[in-house]
């Protein structure tokens, strides 16, 4: 079973105290910026603050991304050059709009594991993608580098880049959206949607978390700790889910159709595409805690 | 020698006399009889008005060495305690003991008359700001402040440990005959649960208003029948200030964690059903218990019987909306709440003793099955602090924590485990307030401990599916962000005096170095 990255909270990097208490909320994933979230100002100070909280913090079962700083800021290469070696293995790069984006990460990780000893390709990489060119070139991006574990969409510059504006509805961000992610399908790694920035508008979070659940994103961005559950929430099988894809695995062990045919469950046609349904099912629950290897728990 | 919880209190403490040091929640038997006030006559045409505070003291015959009562339900608002210090001031008085159901940051001019031998004693429940401090690094009074629960005050006068000389009672609503209530009025605070004990005992009752009403008032939370004079004053405080900010739910993420876990808690411990009796402290977390306890009350279709304590609008609303009974309130936290008693016939008003008095025939605190307590700090025998920092410094208060702990059926205490990079999990407490031996559960952002000795709920927990944390393991844990705490060095000089609900000592406070 892989990483769930269901949840992926947003923290600046330059609050001492987001970086000892994030992981009390249990996200998936934790995502600590040196990017956006940190004044002009504030970037080395931020940046020297990550690399003691990566070396002395327990973040338990979340796994720690660190937005870089762009690879053409003055801040960037020194932003690797000094978090991996301070234990960092997962880093968002901002902005990728070509495959040569990650290759140029991907080469600066290569120099710095092998200055440090750090074994190659422990490193992984996810790839921003917020704008058109990113989601019209996200495949290639995807592709670019086997670090690459997952592309996430931005939508906040996305909009920006599109000259348009960001509404409730999001009709504006569809296509993108399903770019991104069918791109990360056929590239099989992960994908993360974009940030809902209105925390006190939760019937909105929902609407666009259950969107993203439905077009087949990995996982949602989030900017509070109260939007953690709700997304979790959505993205993790019922109990009824989970028994009846239980059923269905035994059903086909039993029966053997791994070479085509069909097999009757309760009643219901069973055939492979909804036994690869059940599989992910139960994957996602064992990830989310709730089943536990032909238990639920 | 040591106590029960091996706190080690002194068998004398000057300016005190015999400690008795505590046995257990329940070990310590009272003996002796009850206080019995002196008997008095009225006769036709008696009046009661008086000009001025300082008439009033006149008449009720002021003089040095005596045991002043007063009530902190305008808390940080409070006109009435400054007002009267500074007359006593001003009439020469010495040697006066304060005996406060608290005293609050609105109180700091009591330095002063401390310094100038005005008031030489302090009973109190809590201590805060400059007064606390100034009794922790100088010991200003010169003797230990007797800190008592809101049951053990009342235990205290209705025992006659404490001789009230004259008590003075903040009165909302008043009429020349001193029949009294806290709900109308600019200044209306609520319950007078405080000072309905101390008007039954007091040689003297003294009023101040500033809403004199026509006589007969028609709700009396005290009936004239206790009351010597009343006093009409432009001011008796400023009800604004009674709690800022602690009785709406906590938007803090942390809280609301910490508050979602603890509701996970009482849900799993089983003792939220039908009928069952609830207690929670304002502010923070546990406030924010009630918002995820309503939810499930709501979706099991549960009634509880009562919810209790210092009452805010949070627990007016889940009467209102059918999910208690009746509240029962000694202490009345915002104007929501204070009208809601007014108007609403099961908002209940309720005296100190009958909260938590644990020398009568019985009390509300043993009736509840579930408290929700906070602390400044917990250690690992379950022991909490909510009176002193880490520095030493006296900073809070005991209240009803002691008395509802000990009668609940589960104690659990909501914390964050650290606050500004103070470890609240510690070794050892650096006083004991509530002992380890009344509390059950911890819960924190970080994880929920469960006392060994509840094995009950122990079971319960894990058979739910519920992570518990040995707290010794959680300590440790905080200590990795925070360090080990260094300790603050102390005196031999005794500032403070813990009593614990039933008069035997729990701690005691030294100076501080």
């Amino acid at each position: 079973m892989g990483n769930l990255r269901r949840t992926m909270l947003f923290c600046p990097a330059s609050n001492p105290k987001h970086l000892f208490t994030a992981m009390i909320y249990k996200p998936d994933c934790l995502l600590f910026d040196l990017e956006d979230a940190v004044a002009y100002s504030d970037k080395l100070a931020a940046r020297d603050l990550m690399a003691e909280a990566l070396k002395v913090i327990d973040y338990e079962k979340c796994e720690v991304f660190v937005r870089i700083n762009s690879l053409n800021s003055e801040f960037g290469q020194d932003d690797v050059k000094e978090l991996v070696p301070a234990g960092l293995r997962r880093m968002r790069l901002p902005m990728c709009e070509s495959k040569a984006d990650v290759e140029r990460l991907h080469k600066l990780l290569d120099e710095v594991e092998e200055q440090h000893g750090i074994e190659k390709g422990s490193v992984k990489i996810q790839c921003a993608i917020e704008t058109p060119i990113g989601v019209h070139n996200s495949l290639e991006i995807a592709l670019a580098s086997d670090r690459v574990v997952s592309i996430s969409f931005g939508a906040e510059d996305f909009t920006r880049t599109l000259g348009t504006n960001r509404t409730r509805e999001g009709k504006e961000l569809f296509l993108a959206r399903s770019t991104v992610v069918m791109n990360a399908k056929i590239a099989g790694v992960d994908s993360i949607d974009t940030v809902f920035a209105d925390v006190g508008d939760t019937e909105g979070f929902m609407n666009e978390v259950r969107e993203a659940h439905n077009l087949g994103f990995s996982g949602k961005s989030c900017i509070h700790p109260s939007q953690i559950n709700l997304v979790h929430s959505v993205f993790t099988p019922s109990m009824e889910e989970v028994k009846s894809s239980i059923k269905i695995i035994e059903a086909a062990a039993k029966a053997d159709i791994s070479k085509g045919g069909v097999i009757l469950v309760d009643g219901k046609m069973v055939d492979i595409p909804v036994i690869e349904k059940a599989k992910r099912v139960l994957n996602l629950a064992e990830g989310a805690g709730i089943y536990a290897g032909g238990q639920s728990c | 020698m040591l106590n029960k919880i091996k706190r080690d209190i002194p068998q004398h403490i000057d300016n005190y006399g015999d400690a008795k040091p505590y046995a257990g929640p329940f070990a310590t038997k009272p003996e002796g009889i009850r206080m019995s006030p002196t008997i008095v006559a009225s006769k036709p045409m008696d009046r009661k008005m008086v000009e001025d505070i300082r008439e009033a003291l006149e008449k009720a015959e002021v003089r040095d060495g005596m045991t002043i009562s007063f009530h902190h339900h305008l808390r940080n608002g409070d006109f009435i305690l400054n007002a009267v210090l500074d007359e006593l001031a001003a009439m020469d008085i010495k040697d006066i003991t304060i005996f406060a159901s608290s005293l609050t940051n609105a109180h700091e001019p009591l330095i002063d008359h401390i310094r100038s031998g005005v008031v030489t004693g302090l009973n109190t429940s809590g201590l805060r700001g400059a007064i606390g401090k100034a009794q922790a690094e100088e010991n200003i009074l010169g003797k230990p402040v007797v800190f008592r629960t809101h049951g053990g005050r009342a235990r205290a006068i209705e025992s006659g440990e404490v001789k009230i000389d004259i008590a003075f009672i903040g009165a909302p609503a008043c009429d020349e005959m001193g029949n009294m209530n806290g709900m109308e009025g600019k200044s209306a605070f609520g319950a007078m649960g405080y000072p309905i004990v101390d008007a039954q005992y007091a040689d003297k009752v003294i009023a101040i208003t500033d809403n004199l009403m026509p006589f007969p008032l028609n709700k009396i939370s005290i009936p004239m029948t206790l009351v010597d004079y009343v006093v009409v004053v432009d001011s008796i405080g400023d009800p604004t200030k009674i709690a800022s900010g602690a009785t709406r739910v906590t938007k803090n993420p942390t809280d609301l964690l910490i508050a979602e876990n603890a509701a996970k808690i009482l849900i799993a411990s089983g003792y939220v059903k039908e009928g069952f009796a609830f207690q929670a402290g304002s502010g923070g977390p546990s406030l924010a218990v009630c918002k995820f306890l309503r939810e499930y009350m709501i979706e099991k279709k549960i009634t509880g019987s009562f919810a209790a304590g210092g009452v805010t609008s949070y627990l007016v609303k889940l009467l209102e909306e059918g999910l208690f009974k009746a509240l029962l309130d000694t202490q009345t936290f915002d104007a929501e709440a204070v009208d809601s008693m007014k108007r609403n016939p099961n908002h209940i008003e309720m005296s100190a003793a009958m909260y938590a008095n644990p020398h009568n025939k019985s009390c509300t605190a043993h009736q509840l099955d579930i408290m929700v307590l906070s602390a400044t700090e917990i250690d690992e025998k379950f022991n909490i602090n909510s009176l002193t920092g880490s520095t030493g410094m006296i900073m809070g208060a005991l209240g009803g924590a002691p008395d509802t702990a000990a009668g609940a059926k589960m104690t659990v205490v909501v914390a964050p485990t650290m606050r500004k990079r103070i470890p609240i999990v510690v070794e050892e407490v650096t006083n004991v307030v509530t002992p380890g031996d009344t509390v059950d559960v911890l819960v924190t952002e970080r994880g929920i401990c469960v006392n060994p000795e509840r094995e009950d709920l122990i079971e319960k927990f894990q058979a739910a599916g519920i992570q518990l944390m040995d707290i010794k393991t959680l300590r440790e844990k905080v200590e990795k962000f925070t360090g080990k705490p260094e300790h603050v060095e102390y005196t031999d000089e005794i500032v403070g005096v813990i009593e614990y609900r039933d008069g035997t000592v729990t701690d005691v406070i030294y100076k501080t170095k």
